[in-house]
């Protein structure tokens, strides 16, 4: 099977040390996360971890089901990039008395879809957001003109077929769920390759 | 991610239990009480002093097993819980002493064994200074427990207990931690009426059963021509014994057990066709290669059970029943999935499945039965060798006990002898590291194991080398009395490594060549009975003798130096590469 990138979407618990329990699962099969973002959701006390990792689709499933299988997660589901909308975000400090003097500089910026979130005196900072090439781009233009700092951000990522998380949130707290209880998904998607 | 304790927003105020002023520590027994524990084993120390200064007032409800090390508490914990089918409670001091209960965490989470071990922890506020015996055990346990929890204050303390026993023992159980700062033992709050837990949102035990996969189980059952059941300690753990005899004697599937499995349908069955894996049965071996229906219960396909996996029954569809979702497709590529619990999944199937007996199927397993006993099983038990082997002691055993011991055995070739040859009458009477393969399991996990199956009779079989990794539990069973019964096979080896070295490594006997003390004087200087044989005109007597002994007794057996065990399917190679010598 192809090695792919495959992005790793879970709501948990906001609890001390599952972010360890969850980044213990890769790494004890030596698996590195390329890249990991963890936040609150849009439900309160629940907290959405976007994982980032190529892998194919077998070991994704497996190290999905380990993760669903901890105590304070309640739900994990993967995506290839193809089936998330996807964005990280950049920082660039650059030095102002560029930006001011070479207007080339601006250009750059403005066919990147920058945006100065700083204007200081000495230097300037701009963000963008955007797949990996789209903000590798700008610091290779930048480059040249004095790139004082950069950060990234790690991805974020909106699931196509996702209908959100209130729904099933409800019935995970149902003492006895229904028959379409989510966590039998897994299963669900095995009828389109298992049949009698 | 923020800090966020156990408290959830109280559910009705009208209702609010009453409350009543009392310690951390005091808690923590009372939430064990509620719990309906009865025996815990633990070691204090320091930052564990508040909780054993309560425990001195819950005498004898709470009864104390003092061990000689937490290692042995944790493995007298997993002998309880094994035994018993109840949570298995071990207690210590932060540092070494946490530390010291790492390996039979490891050991109750891959043998998936319910234990509850709470260990003290520095004051809430040197977390972090490197204070005298602080360590970071939530951060060392994460790997090794289904769920841990660092508690800092009082107020914490009834519920995440009540969490971690519901955790320990429901869905597919394991050993849980609680670390409890020592001002949250000494701090008192006031405490509502404990209550136990029995649901966490994001935490689902088992599943709604979907009945479509029983039936396409069902379906593949019927229509097979050779089927063949695996199943492991699932069916034990799930309390499914007589679901699961149900099962086999209607659908007449011959069924072959896992180490950890083994008991659940008894060695007589006529369809218990033997044990599975490296050192198992012949015909269970080859014949997963020639069945055309895989059932498997309860187990996960363990590399000592499969052998190489891609020649792993690849001619069979694989119906798979687990209660954990990750065990499905893990190894083996299932054909039909049953999820759920299978003391609920088994009886829906047996309802399906027709009644049917496979007698040409069976006959074969009994062919290669005899090839084995001609090959190996004869030899072993009956010996016409002048030396003694492990086997004939437990041939000897059997014919007195019957089969009615609790069986508890360390790691090695004496283990595999003794799963191999014990006669077993009931559920829960081989007590064995199976997955993680500790040495020095054994005796502590005997004494565990009389304490949570006090009517039975319990004998601990142990290697040479294993019994000298926790020897000094005799400390244990001299202090509490407890009545075990333990035979050193002693072949003057670590003969499992000697055997690898013979086999794989021509020979190079690379440091296996453990020397021993006088066991029966250690023992003695337990004030423990013992006898040493060596002559096989004694050993039936000195057997009996250890049996019918009240209280404790060690029995040394000099055994063959160089015997190996088979049947065997070496490293690398598949289940019908089997080797009978």
């Amino acid at each position: 099977m192809e090695r792919q990138e495959y992005n790793i979407t879970a709501y948990t618990e906001n609890q001390v040390g599952l972010l360890n329990r969850i980044a213990i699962i890769f790494s004890r099969r030596k698996i590195n996360i390329e890249s990991l973002n963890v936040s609150p959701s849009e439900i309160e006390g629940i907290h959405r971890f976007n994982i980032v990792i190529v892998e194919t689709e077998e070991v994704v499933e497996k190290l999905a089901k380990q993760i669903e299988k901890q105590v304070e997660v309640l739900k994990v589901y993967y995506n290839t990039n193809a089936d998330v909308i996807w964005q990280e975000m950049a920082l660039y400090k650059v030095p102002t008395d560029v930006i001011a003097e070479k207007v080339l500089v601006e250009r750059l910026l403005r066919e990147n879809g920058a945006r100065a979130v700083v204007i200081r005196k000495d230097y300037t900072v701009f963000e963008t957001t955007g797949h990996r090439e789209e903000t590798d781009n700008l610091i290779k233009a930048l480059q040249p003109y004095g790139l004082i700092e950069f950060v990234r951000s790690a991805r974020i990522a909106i699931i196509k077929a996702s209908e959100g998380f209130h729904r099933k949130l409800q019935e995970f707290e149902r003492r006895e769920p229904s028959e379409e209880v989510a966590e039998n998904e897994f299963l669900n998607d095995r009828e389109q390759v298992f049949t009698m | 991610m923020s800090t966020q304790t156990l408290a959830q927003p109280a559910a009705s105020p009208a209702a609010a239990p009453e409350t009543t002023p009392i310690t951390g520590a005091v808690a923590t027994l009372q939430a064990l009480v509620a719990e309906g524990v009865d025996t815990i084993f633990g070691y204090p120390g320091g930052a564990i002093i508040p909780i054993y200064d309560a425990l001195y007032d819950f005498q004898p409800e709470l009864n104390h097993v003092l061990v000689r090390h937490e290692q042995g508490g944790i493995h007298a914990a997993q002998g309880y819980a094994r035994s018993s089918g109840r949570v298995g409670v071990a207690l210590a001091t932060s540092g070494p002493g946490a530390t010291n209960l790492v390996t039979g965490l490891a050991d109750a989470m891959i043998d998936s064994t319910p234990l509850v071990c709470i260990t003290g922890q520095v004051f809430a506020h040197l977390l972090g200074t490197d204070a005298f015996q602080e360590t970071d055990i939530i951060n060392i346990t994460t790997p090794v427990t289904k769920w841990n929890y660092q508690v800092t204050r009082a107020e914490e303390i009834p519920e995440a207990l009540a969490k971690a026993f519901y955790i320990a023992r429901s869905g597919r159980p394991g050993p849980v931690l609680v670390d409890i700062t020592k001002n949250a033992q000494m701090q008192t709050f006031d405490a509502p009426a404990y209550e136990r837990c029995t649901h966490i949102r994001s935490y689902r035990p088992a599943p709604v059963v979907r009945k479509e996969y029983i039936e396409q189980a069902a379906a593949l059952i019927n229509s097979a021509k050779r089927p063949f059941i695996l199943w492991g300690q699932g069916v034990v753990l799930g309390k499914a014994e007589q679901e699961f005899k149900e099962f086999v004697d209607k659908s007449g599937i011959p069924a072959a057990w896992t180490i950890l499995g083994v008991g659940a349908l008894a060695t007589g069955h006529p369809l218990n066709v033997g044990m599975l894996g490296m050192h198992g049965n012949y015909g269970p071996n080859v014949l997963t290669n020639e069945c055309d229906v895989l059932i498997a219960i309860g187990m996960r396909f363990d590399d000592r059970v499969t052998g190489r996996l891609d020649k792993y029954a690849k001619q069979a569809q694989v119906v798979h029943l687990d209660i954990d979702p990750t065990e499905i497709d893990k190894n083996v590529k299932t054909t039909v999935p049953v999820w759920g619990d299978c003391k609920e999944t088994l009886p829906l199937l047996t309802a399906l499945v027709e009644r049917k007996e496979h007698p040409e199927w069976l006959a074969r397993f009994n062919e290669y039965t005899a090839e084995e006993v001609d090959a190996v099983i004869r030899e072993e038990l009956f010996p016409t060798s002048e030396e003694l082997t492990m086997g004939e002691v437990l041939q000897q055993l059997n014919e007195i006990t019957g089969g009615e011991a609790v069986i508890v055995s360390d790691v090695g070739q004496h283990q595999m002898v003794a799963c191999r040859y014990a006669l077993q009458n009931q559920s829960r009477s081989h007590v064995t590291s199976g997955g993680l393969g500790t040495m020095g399991f054994a005796l502590p996990a005997a004494i565990g194991a009389k304490f949570g199956a006090p009517h039975r009779p319990v004998v601990a079989i142990i290697g040479d080398g294993g019994v000298q990794m926790t020897i000094q539990e005799l400390g244990t069973i001299m202090q509490t009395g407890v009545d075990v019964k333990i035979i050193i096979l002693n072949n003057q080896f670590l003969g499992m490594v000697r055997q690898w070295q013979e086999l794989f490594h021509q020979r190079r006997y690379s440091f296996v060549d453990i020397q021993s003390p006088d066991f029966v004087t250690v023992a003695a200087g337990y004030r423990i009975a013992g006898q040493r044989v060596d002559d096989r005109a004694e050993l039936r007597s000195a057997l009996e003798k250890m049996l019918a002994h009240p209280g404790s007794f060690l029995l040394e057996v000099m055994v063959t130096k160089e015997n190996n065990i088979f049947p065997m399917v070496p490293q690398g190679c598949s289940v019908a590469e089997i080797r009978l010598r």
